[in-house]
């Protein structure tokens, strides 16, 4: 029995593997994710695989183990060897990959940011693809925690690690707005505190919250294992009611918590419609069809009209999507 | 003599945790509450399940690196098992957790026992093939919350008594069968014997070989049983995040329960305690506002001058111990 099992393991993931290798067609585009083992990147390949079915290109998914600054630099070398067309890449560091980079596009290699940037070196790269402006999530954010408590008490924030540009640009915004709209006057933010990104680590934060804080009313983690691991606290204490949990979350893991009344709305973008979106993008640029310059509009089925904006930076969508009960079934990355 | 001193170690590292946690609720006195002992608890028992393999392996004279990977892997193996066999009672799962985990402890076993290979090195190569492994089985792919059983996550919840939940008393469980059968069988005390001389050990009638596999089965059983037990607490199981650092844990928390890394010495109850100490140093940090950046310095200090403690203690009861012999 035990032996099935693992033989039933072994070949699922091979079978795996092997699926993930498309056919033949007209140009080569590779997806360098952040780390392995991230259920956010499994998303955005599926936007790829598709697209590509559609266009008739050859994806590839690879990432390092770990997301540190240098670990994907052997990765860029490798694909530049293979002969693709197209890199598209979530960086781990804005200019640890600059050389490398350059290397690529030399040999006419499209190269695309995905998912991240590598701000103030965006001369290394030829466009960035975005799931929204990102100035939105702040504001939008709070809007929705202000939602859930009436606009009233005291609230955390609990975020993923302190170095993290994304997270602290999103955490400034949203004392921001806390600070100078009106409408948020009675909602006070009365700690940030950091969960690295581990369950464990977020588990343990998320329980000091409470602690040092009884008149806590909500948290508000913009990051997956955040939201989910502080979900999971209030759930396993019935406190689900008292201390709400909002954030940025993935419907798959935040789906139990939705249905069972833990949290009652959270959001994200469609990390999908990123892969969805570089795949034709490239496709365009490598044909001719698209003029990789600012101001350029042009049309993505189930998009609709993408312009290129500042920087060469594109949005998939322009505000963040809410997921409730009455929507959450309809997503399934 | 030797009862005398053990208990002596053991009253160290009690007055450290008794030391941290009065001065922790001076600065904060909600340390000290019966809410706060609840999540010291919850934090504990991965650790402790690994400690008592790692207790034994170390007594034997070596050590087991590969734990985080083997939790790893057979919490995997037994998530896709979820997953993809849904009809298969879940308590089944232990089975396979603690099954996949004994044959990596065994495969440790034999690479150390037949190839006389030392362990750091052996397990330090099993690390990194397991986790690979991980990654190959479950294709880089994490297991959801929804493929994990509810029975089995409400274990880290639900409690059969006095609001202590499930997972509290596996934990407890296993600190007992370990004491006993460290304590009151022939195996336990050959482990002891074989750590603090392994040349006269097979003069001793001792099966060294088999003695060292049976360390490294058990070492791997208990990681893997910590394994099924990661999918209860954090509700998923991921190739990357479960397991990774596990060993690193699980050490300090042996090495500070007293645990002579030159093998032969150790006790239950001494791990028991270096254990709760460093769940006290988790809880605390967050609770002290300490800001992330600084935590893992701090921690890391914590284990080091507990070491430092350790020894100062145990060297004035080896200088009390020879003084004491002189004047026999």
């Amino acid at each position: 029995m035990l032996k099935k099992t693992v033989l039933a393991g072994l070949a699922l993931g091979f079978g795996l593997m092997a699926s993930a290798a498309m056919a033949a067609s007209n140009f080569k585009v590779v997806y360098i994710g952040k780390n392995t083992g991230n259920p956010y990147f499994d998303s955005i390949t599926g936007g790829f695989v598709d697209a590509c079915k559609k266009i008739g290109c050859e994806f590839e998914f690879v990432a390092p183990a770990t997301a540190e600054a240098t670990s994907q630099i052997p990765f860029i070398e490798a694909q530049i060897q293979r002969g693709v067309n197209v890199i598209a890449i979530a960086p781990n560091s804005p200019d640890a990959m600059n050389q490398v980079l350059d290397k690529a596009r030399a040999k006419g290699i499209l190269v695309l940011t995905v998912n991240g940037d590598i701000v103030g070196s965006e001369g290394h790269r030829d466009a960035n693809i975005l799931p929204v402006d990102f100035t939105k999530t702040g504001p939008n954010q709070v809007e929705l925690m202000g939602s859930m408590i009436g606009y009233k008490g005291e609230i955390a924030i609990l975020s993923a690690t302190t170095e993290a540009p994304d997270q602290n640009t999103w955490i400034a915004a949203m004392k921001k707005t806390l600070a100078e709209n009106p409408k948020y006057k009675d909602m006070k933010l009365v700690a940030t505190v950091y969960g690295d990104d581990q369950p464990e680590k977020s588990t343990t934060e998320m329980e000091a919250l409470l602690s040092n804080y009884p008149n806590l009313v909500g948290v508000i983690a913009p990051t997956t294992v955040g939201i989910a691991a502080g979900a999971q606290v209030v759930k396993s204490r019935g406190i689900a009611n008292k201390v709400h949990v909002t954030g940025l979350g993935l419907p798959s893991e935040m789906r139990d918590f939705v249905k069972d009344g833990t949290v009652s709305a959270f959001q994200l973008w469609s990390p999908y419609n990123e892969g969805w979106l570089a795949a034709y993008f490239a496709d365009g640029v490598l044909n001719g069809k698209i003029k990789n310059t600012v101001g350029t509009k042009f049309d993505v089925p189930s998009l609709g009209s993408i312009t290129i904006l500042e920087k060469n930076v594109m949005n998939t969508q322009a505000e963040l999507t809410t997921f409730d009960k009455a929507n959450i079934d309809k997503f399934n990355f | 003599m030797i009862g005398s001193l053990l208990r002596r170690r053991e009253a160290g590292i009690l007055l450290m945790i008794v030391l941290f946690c009065v001065f922790v609720g001076i600065l904060r006195p909600r340390f000290l509450t019966l809410d706060q002992f609840r999540i010291i608890l919850l934090l504990i028992p991965l650790i402790m399940i690994g400690a008592m393999g790692q207790m034994l392996v170390i007594i034997a004279r070596h050590v087991d690196l590969s734990i985080g990977s083997i939790q790893g892997l057979a919490a995997m193996l037994t998530a896709l098992m979820f997953k993809f066999h849904p009809e298969i009672p879940w308590g089944f799962g232990f089975v396979v957790a603690i099954g996949v985990g004994l044959g990596l402890g065994v495969i440790n076993g034999v690479l150390v026992t037949a190839f006389n290979l030392p362990a750091i090195i052996v397990t330090l190569g099993t690390l990194s093939l397991y986790r690979g492994l991980t990654f190959i089985v479950s294709n880089a792919k994490q297991i959801d919350r929804q493929f994990v059983p509810a029975a089995l996550k409400a274990m880290s919840q639900d409690s059969p008594t006095y609001a202590v939940p499930w997972i509290i008393v596996i934990a407890l469980a296993v600190a007992m069968a370990t004491y006993w059968f460290a304590n009151r069988t022939l195996v336990g005390r050959q482990i002891y014997a074989m750590g603090s001389n392994p040349i006269a050990a097979p003069l001793r009638g001792i099966r060294v070989n088999a003695v060292t596999i049976l360390v490294f089965a058990i070492s791997g059983a208990l990681a893997g049983l910590s394994g099924i037990m990661y999918a209860s607490r954090w509700g998923f199981v991921n190739p990357s995040n479960t397991g990774t650092g596990f060993e690193f844990q699980v050490i300090a928390a042996v090495v500070i329960g007293g645990v002579s890394i030159n093998g032969g010495v150790g006790s239950v109850p001494g791990v028991v305690l270096g254990v709760f100490l460093m769940g006290c140093v988790s809880a605390a940090l967050p609770l002290l506002g300490i800001p992330g950046t600084s935590q893992a310095a701090i921690y890391g200090a914590v284990i080091v001058i507990a070491l430092l403690i350790d020894r100062s203690v145990r060297m004035r009861a080896n200088a009390a111990l020879s003084s004491a012999r002189g004047r026999e």
